[in-house]
């Protein structure tokens, strides 16, 4: 599904991502950990197209596609979607009618009917639950004012309405009580199917107790210094990572 | 804000033609010759003509404000503009079905059928102001059942003098300002508005202008009088070809709302704003102003897109105990447009509320400026107002600028003042972007956001217009 191969990137003069290799088939789940600043971030948006950063080498393939080429929105069209780990507020539009235009959006690009505001309820409802939320979030501003814990799930509804391909989760857990970390991990859990795969970004072994991954990558300055499977999680948990960042310095 | 958020391409004006149709046009340049000629086309009384001859006597010792509004054009030579332009017709017109099939195909690609039978299942009446004179005013003889008048200015003169007389110049003075003092001197057209004592008038009411001749100027005049206990909802709407030239607009509206009555008093503007070089467009300078006696409400929306110059400060006088004076405003720049726009609430009565909304949107090498006076007399125990007055910026080469006075001379009253600026965030086009949205229904979606507390004043139908227009108004202003 998606082939990162020694893929460099850029924000200004520095350069952040700095030759990332990393393939992931349908049906999988992998874990992306690392120190505060590694990059994981930078990873997430320039899959996503952020034009922040400027790619200077190596190239993403999607799906069959040259993913680098694309606009951000035709790469949402084509089921990437990224869960911010800092979510944007967009005030004076509602939920539910941003939901309704991007869920509509991607119909249209996938050849499909446009919905109208009452079939979208219907689904939404259904969507709700997944989060185990009230309909009363969707008549308030998208994000506006909500709390760090009520962006995170929001992104996960949207992900449930939108129903992405490629999901990549930046952190969705930090910032999540307990209840709730369970409610979301389940949501992500509810939406995998073989067709489908997801990344998900963050810095603790708790999350992955509920999102079992396949694999689990350190990323350290850049670049992925370790993979394995999920029992590295566990060894990071208890190791931190310096004895990574230490092979790396002898690496090069 | 970088590579996405910049670059300014102008759209092309949708309503940039020009009908060819034969136009009675007085010659160029302005005497007291032209003003007694423009009385006698329209068969003004004597008492009229006197108005208009002493509004021009004072004009001419008076100096156009080039100074003090956050704008900057070439002087207006008042020498080089037409006062008068009239389609030519061979007699007066009866009925809608006698006006120039061109000119209703000129409504028509404007969006406004002048059929009634079309007329938007009669919500919405219309008078059709072209160049400078009234085409058309739709269901008449049915608000008349109600005795409310609703027809072009000339026509209210001739039938209705006694109501003309005594309201015309009862809230904007010919002597008020430069810009009314020449509209006073040389109005050609314009509506008329009376809703008698505690009658709600059941529909929409509706004015659409357009200037069409060249090196014409229009000067319309708007009065509306809601008597005690009326009330009425109107709504003007503005549109001119692409000219290389500047074309003056120079228009008055005056409001009056007696004892319980309320008027809403909602514009959307798209004159031609000129090209991307800043040629041609109008200059629009316009008074607006409405008298507010005891319990009543004056209401003004405006969505401004249009114009290359706007020059206008729709104020309410709050002179009755318990008044109330609103204003909500959304106003675009882009391209080279400037606007220097804002209100006044003046608080003479007891308990007397005003609520100010402005909502500035610059684009390109667009610049916005808000411009408000709040004054509280000494009489006005217990007055309010608030403020909101948010400017939003995108890109990196326009300009949001504030000037709110404030003048309080009453200690139990309260004003509160509200301001904020952002800039249209990169990272909220991208986070729509990333949901599937394109670059043009992303910032569409922003500013609509940032609008809403405007948009939700607007009658129904034109909330859905002004959301269109503020769209096409911006688009490719990121690139
Ligand atoms: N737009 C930018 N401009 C300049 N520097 C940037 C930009 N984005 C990221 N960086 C820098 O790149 C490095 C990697 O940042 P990134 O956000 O990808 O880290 P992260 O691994 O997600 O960290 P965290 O765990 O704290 O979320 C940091 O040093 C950061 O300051
Ligand atoms: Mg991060």
């Amino acid at each position: 599904m998606l082939e990162i191969r020694d893929l460099r990137a850029s924000a200004g003069d520095k350069e952040i991502l700095r030759g990332i290799d990393l393939t992931v088939n349908a049906g999988e789940v992998h874990a992306v950990m690392g120190p505060n600043g590694s990059g994981k971030s930078t990873l997430a948006q320039v899959l996503a197209g952020h034009p922040a950063y400027v790619v200077t080498g190596g190239s993403v393939r999607y799906r069959g596609q040259d993913l680098l080429d694309l606009e951000p929105e035709e790469r949402a069209q084509a089921g990437v979607f990224l869960a911010f780990q800092y979510p944007v507020e967009i005030p004076g539009v509602t939920n539910a009618y941003f939901l309704r235009a991007a869920y509509n959006e991607i119909r249209k690009a996938r050849g499909q009917d446009e919905v109208d505001s009452m079939d979208f309820l219907d689904l939404l409802e259904e969507k709700l639950k997944l989060v185990d939320w009230e309909p009363a979030i969707m008549s308030r501003a998208v994000n506006a004012g909500f709390s760090g814990g009520e962006k995170k799930r929001n992104e996960i509804l949207q992900m449930a309405v939108l129903e992405p391909r490629l999901a990549i989760l930046d952190e969705t857990d930090s910032g999540l009580d307990i209840d709730a970390l369970r409610i979301v991990a389940a949501g992500v859990n509810k939406l995998r199917r073989p067709d489908n795969a997801t990344i998900v970004v963050t810095h603790y072994q708790r999350l992955l107790n509920y999102i079992v991954p396949d694999y689990v990558h350190v990323l350290s300055n850049g670049r992925i210094v370790k993979s394995g499977g999920k029992e590295l999680a566990l060894e990071l948990e208890a190791r931190g990572y310096e004895w990574l960042e230490d092979t790396v310095g002898a690496a090069s | 804000m970088s590579s996405t958020v910049e670059s300014l391409v102008n759209k092309e004006y949708k309503y940039g033609f020009v009908t060819d149709i034969e136009s009675d046009v007085a010659p160029k340049g302005l005497n007291e010759d032209v003003i007694r000629l423009i009385s006698a086309k329209k068969q003004e009384p004597e008492w009229l003509l006197a108005w208009r001859l002493k509004a021009y006597r004072g004009w001419q010792k008076m100096t156009e404000p080039h100074h003090w509004p956050n704008v900057t054009y070439t002087p207006v030579d008042y020498q080089a503009i037409s006062y008068y332009s009239a389609p030519r017709t061979q007699k007066p017109l009866g009925s809608l079905d006698e006006v120039d099939p061109k000119l209703l195909e000129t409504y028509t690609k404007l969006g406004i059928p002048l059929s009634e039978q079309k007329l938007l299942a009669g919500v919405v009446a219309v008078d059709a102001i072209f160049d400078s004179v009234s085409v058309g005013t739709t269901y008449k003889a049915k608000l008349a059942e109600q005795g409310i008048i609703f027809c072009s200015f000339g026509e209210a003169v001739r039938e209705h003098p006694a109501l003309v007389q005594k309201y015309l110049g009862s809230v904007v003075p010919a002597s008020d300002n430069f810009f009314a003092a020449l509209n006073a001197a040389v109005f050609s057209d314009g509506s008329f508005v009376y809703i008698p004592k505690g009658i709600r008038c059941p529909m929409e009411l509706s004015t659409y202008f357009r200037i069409n001749t060249a090196e014409t100027g229009q000067f319309e005049r708007t009065l509306i009088v809601a008597d005690e206990g009326a009330s009425v909802s109107y709504l003007e709407g503005c549109t001119a070809p692409k000219r290389d030239e500047n074309q003056l607009h120079a228009a008055v509206v005056e409001l009056v709302a007696l004892d319980n009555a309320s008027i809403k008093y909602s514009t959307v503007q798209n004159w031609y704003a000129g090209d991307e070089n800043g040629r041609g467009g109008i200059y629009n300078f316009v008074t607006k102003r409405g008298k507010a006696a005891a319990n009543a409400k004056i209401s003004w929306t405006q969505v401004e897109t249009g114009s290359a110059i706007t020059w206008k400060y729709p104020s309410v006088i709050l002179q009755g105990d318990n008044s109330v004076g609103e204003f909500y405003s959304v106003a675009v720049v882009n391209g080279r447009q400037q606007a220097d726009t804002g209100t006044k609430m003046i608080h003479i009565g007891k308990n007397s509320r005003s609520t100010i909304v402005s909502k500035g949107i610059s684009a390109g090498r667009g610049q916005n400026s808000y411009r408000g006076l709040v004054k509280v007399l000494p009489k006005a125990e217990g007055a309010r107002n608030y403020t909101q007055c948010d400017s939003m910026l995108i890109g990196n080469r326009c300009g949001a600028h504030t000037f709110p006075y404030i003048d309080v001379q009453n200690s139990s009253s309260s004003t509160e003042h509200e301001a904020s600026t952002s800039k249209i965030g990169e990272d909220q086009i991208f986070y729509l972007k990333q949901r599937g949205l394109n670059t043009e229904n992303a910032i569409s979606m922003v500013v609509n956001g940032f609008c809403k507390e405007v948009f939700k004043e607007l009658p129904m139908e034109f909330a859905v217009e002004a959301q269109k227009l503020l769209g096409i108004s911006l688009e490719g202003s990121v690139g």
